[in-house]
């Protein structure tokens, strides 16, 4: 054994640390690839819309697919086109900051619940059970309707709904984590609780929160759009992709392009995401 | 050969599909042959394929293995030509198999009787009062008490010694030909095995069932086998009787097992302190437990009262059994679990009971290491990370100097310099043992606390880590307060020995003439349970009954 494992110190600083395995598969490459495809439209699409998506500009409801019209005409004759274009900034846009901050928060309390526990963990917890109590869609609704709706109202308030449940996930995995003697031993050392959370627990829950990041992502896309049709999300004359698809819903029965696409395009999103996180390195996934 | 043979496996070979799709081989070409009534040990380290032969016996392989080639005649019925369905029906009545863990292979929720007999309903044998009535009379012959109303109870209800010796009449009930024991002693304390070793024995002297033993405890085998196979990455090293195996070995492998086996009595290093300096380690009248506090002590009380000292350049021994409190003395010493009465001092200054009140300093000088060393390491970071934290944390180091550092460590440790760019699950599990050990020297400390550092080692690889454990404190004086189950472990590093018992120091001895020189019933109970490397050992061993009654939880 002592003679295998004897190191032969020359030229051994020159070796390069191993930093290979951080390579996707192909189907986690189609998702990233969508969802900065989405993201592009987001920033730069409103520009490049043919037509203002808030003007009427068809005398034609639910008009088919046509060059001048590439994705028809809504049901009051608007360019569908231009108005998916607009949709991408609200739904991407709001989603992507909503359950970002509500995943950073929820993970990062979750994880100092675990590690202080006691009374700390406790009260924390029981708080937001109660808070979890309460209906999202009911919560959002008393919330819009007290401040009013505008952007930063909109994605406050779907972080705070989704917070809870992230917090729980995080924290039941962290508790987990914090029993393993790895832990033990960099508290022995006297290790504080940033660092402990920060190096120890994170890197090794990193995995199912970020799988966990893409569900609620999905939801809150949801949510956004069930806002929207009470008249509380995005105020006409814009709108986010679900509330297209909610306001062109009676052009169903006339199979009118109108509700197709936006059903289409929150479909790609929504995959997209999920196909992402199922096929994120393995170096990350592993790590739980 | 003049009987024939009940079992015979010919050019056997089982192949695996590794996590990268890789396919490797993992037994190369393995033949063999038990005669009926014959108990044949399979030995070796973990690796070695010894569960995948004895489960091959059966016709099962693992999830991800596969019987390549080779054939496996066991009576008239060759396994290994032979459909699933068919090979169902032989399991229970002709092999059957007893698990290393039975608190793992009952169901919680069924009586123990319910499950004992289900063979029979498997195999649709009628008349189930017969099955009770045979299984009965098995719990009888494991010496089990109460054997008429023991099958009434749930699993919960019985303790880890007697759930072994239900799962092996659960393996009995069927009358197979064959009995496959896959280390069904190993998670069992040493009063403990002894009874379940002599149960077994008995059940097998007495049928002509032959068994095959698979163990890595060669002091085991040498009482219940009448022959060993020394196995090695998958090939027979050695086949031989027990008697030739344990005191004539040829093979040089097998000899390497032996001398693992045989603890190299341990020489106290010479201290330069003078008689005056306090020493290294008092402990003063120690209680901690753990739960709810009410009225200053806790709902569970572990450690009851302990006091002892550690002098500066010598190693201090704890012997017990599970849940003797061994675990909990060092996680107190070190502050992860705060005491509730008494004082832990360190060269003299007392330290303050919770983590959080101790200096750097005082964490400094004391560190652990723990006995799983795949938990104790975190996954997420590569080696470099976790040796180079203690020497940033404690002293401060940074960049190419802590590079440095971290080299030194891991040569100090005996292992290559590259190894720091890995991630722990790369390493094995005595590189990864060594590491953990890295990162407690990385602190600069005086004592370090081994919490059953080598238990979860193989034999050769536990032998390698105490010679370095030795080594270090030759170079750098340092102090071990050694924890282990394995008398003969301490017995090789230690100076003094502690042998505690439901949370209390019974004795202090010198760990040189501990065995003969026990007082305490306990200690005396303890020391001759360690099975002994001599095939007469378990026959001639007398234990005073009313001991056995006292201290061993049977």
């Amino acid at each position: 054994m002592k003679a295998v494992s004897r190191p032969s110190r020359s030229g051994d600083p020159a070796t390069p640390p191993r930093r290979a395995g951080y390579s996707f598969n192909w189907v986690g490459r189609i998702g990233l690839g969508v969802i900065l495809f989405w993201g592009l439209v987001a920033i730069f699409g409103p520009a490049l819309a043919p037509y203002p998506p808030g003007e009427i500009v068809d005398w034609d409801y639910f008009s088919p697919m046509s060059a001048d019209y590439w994705l028809g005409t809504d049901y009051l004759g608007r360019d569908m086109f231009s108005r998916i274009l607009m949709g991408a900034r609200y739904t991407v846009g709001i989603a992507l900051v909503a359950v970002t901050l509500a995943c950073t928060g929820g993970v990062v309390l979750g994880m100092v619940a675990a590690v202080i526990g006691g009374w700390f963990d406790m009260i924390l917890s029981r708080l937001l059970d109660a808070f979890n109590g309460i209906p999202s869609l009911l919560f959002g609704l008393v919330a819009v309707a007290a401040v009013g709706s505008s952007i930063p109202v909109l994605v406050l308030t779907l972080a705070a709904i989704y917070l809870p449940g992230s917090y729980r996930f995080a924290r039941a995995l962290a508790v987990n984590i914090n029993t393993m003697d790895f832990v033990t031993v960099a508290r022995a050392r006297g290790e504080g609780t940033p660092y402990l959370i920060a190096r120890e627990i994170f890197p090794n829950i990193l995995g199912p929160v970020l799988a966990d990041l893409g569900l609620r992502f999905v939801f809150i896309v949801l949510v956004l759009s069930g806002l929207s049709f009470l008249g509380l999300g995005v105020q006409p004359p814009n709108a986010d992709w679900g509330a297209l698809v909610r306001e062109n819903i009676e052009g169903l029965s006339l199979g009118a392009p109108a509700v197709i696409f936006p059903s289409i395009t929150i479909a790609t999103l929504t995959i997209s995401v999920n196909m992402f996180i199922d096929n994120l390195p393995t170096k990350i996934r592993d790590r739980s | 050969m003049t009987k024939q043979s009940l079992v015979s496996v010919r050019d056997l070979h089982i192949g695996a599909i590794t996590d990268s799709g890789r396919e490797v081989e993992i037994i190369k070409g393995v033949n063999f042959e038990i005669a009926p009534g014959e108990i044949v040990a399979l030995i070796g380290e973990s690796g070695s394929g010894k569960t995948t032969i004895a489960l091959s016996l059966m016709g099962h392989a693992r999830p991800g293995c596969s019987i390549h080639a080779g054939t496996i005649r066991l009576g008239e019925h060759d396994v290994t030509a032979m459909s699933e369905r068919r090979r169902a029906d032989i399991r229970g009545t002709e092999v059957s198999y007893v698990p290393q863990s039975a608190a793992a292979a009952f169901n919680p929720s069924k009586r123990i009787m319910d499950q004992v007999i289900e063979v029979t309903a498997i195999h649709n044998l009628p008349n189930r009062s017969g099955a009770e009535a045979r299984a009965v009379e098995l719990f009888r012959a494991l010496a089990l008490p109460s054997p008429e109303t023991i099958g009434q109870r749930y699993p919960h209800q019985v303790s880890g010694g007697q759930l072994q010796r239900l799962s092996a009449a659960m393996a009995l009930i069927g009358d197979p030909k064959l009995v496959i024991f896959d280390e069904p002693t190993t998670a069992l304390d040493v009063t403990t095995q002894i009874e379940v070793l002599r149960a077994f024995r008995s059940v097998m002297e007495k049928s002509d069932m032959a068994g095959v033993y698979v163990t890595h405890d060669l002091a085991v085998v040498a009482q219940i086998a009448d022959r060993i196979i020394v196995l090695k990455g998958g090939e027979i090293q050695e086949e031989g009787t027990t008697e030739q195996i344990v005191n004539a070995p040829r093979h040089p492998y097998t000899k390497e097992l032996l001398a693992a086996f045989d603890p190299v009595p341990h020489e106290a290093i010479a201290t330069a302190d003078g008689p005056d300096r306090a020493p290294l380690l008092e402990v003063d009248r120690l209680s901690a437990g753990y739960g709810s506090m009410r009225g200053g002590e806790p709902t569970a009380k572990i450690l009851d009262d302990i006091s002892f000292t550690l002098e500066r350049g010598r190693n201090l021994g704890v012997v017990g059994e599970s849940g003797s409190g061994k675990s909990t003395l060092a996680r107190a010493i070190a502050g992860i679990l705060p005491p509730y009465r008494g004082e832990v001092l360190v060269n003299g200054v007392a330290l303050p009971a919770s983590l959080g009140q101790r200096s750097k300093e005082q964490l400094r000088q004391a560190q652990i290491v723990f006995q799983l060393a795949d938990t104790a390491l975190n996954p997420a970071q590569p080696i470099e990370t976790i040796l180079g934290r203690p020497l940033t944390f404690y002293h401060g180091i940074k960049g190419r100097a802590r590079e440095k550092r971290v080299i030194e460590l891991l040569d100090m440790v005996q292992l290559p310099a590259a190894l720091r760019h890995r991630l722990p699950m790369e390493l094995s599990g005595g590189q990864k043992q060594r590491v953990n050990l890295a990162r407690a020297l990385g602190a600069e400390p005086q004592l370090i606390l081994c919490d059953e550092i080598t238990s979860a080692l193989d034999t050769v690889v536990a032998a390698a880590i105490l010679e370095l454990l030795k080594e270090l404190q030759r170079e750098l004086s340092l102090s071990y307060m050694f924890i282990s189950h394995d008398l003969s472990t301490v017995e090789a590093i230690c100076d003094d020995v502690l042998v505690m018992y439901k949370g209390e120091i019974v004795e202090r001895l010198p760990a040189a003439t501990m065995s003969t020189e026990a007082q305490h019933p306990y200690s005396k109970l303890l020391v001759s349970s360690v099975p002994k490397l001599d095939t007469g050992w378990l026959a001639g061993l007398e234990q005073d009954p009313e001991l056995i009654a006292r201290f061993a939880n049977r």
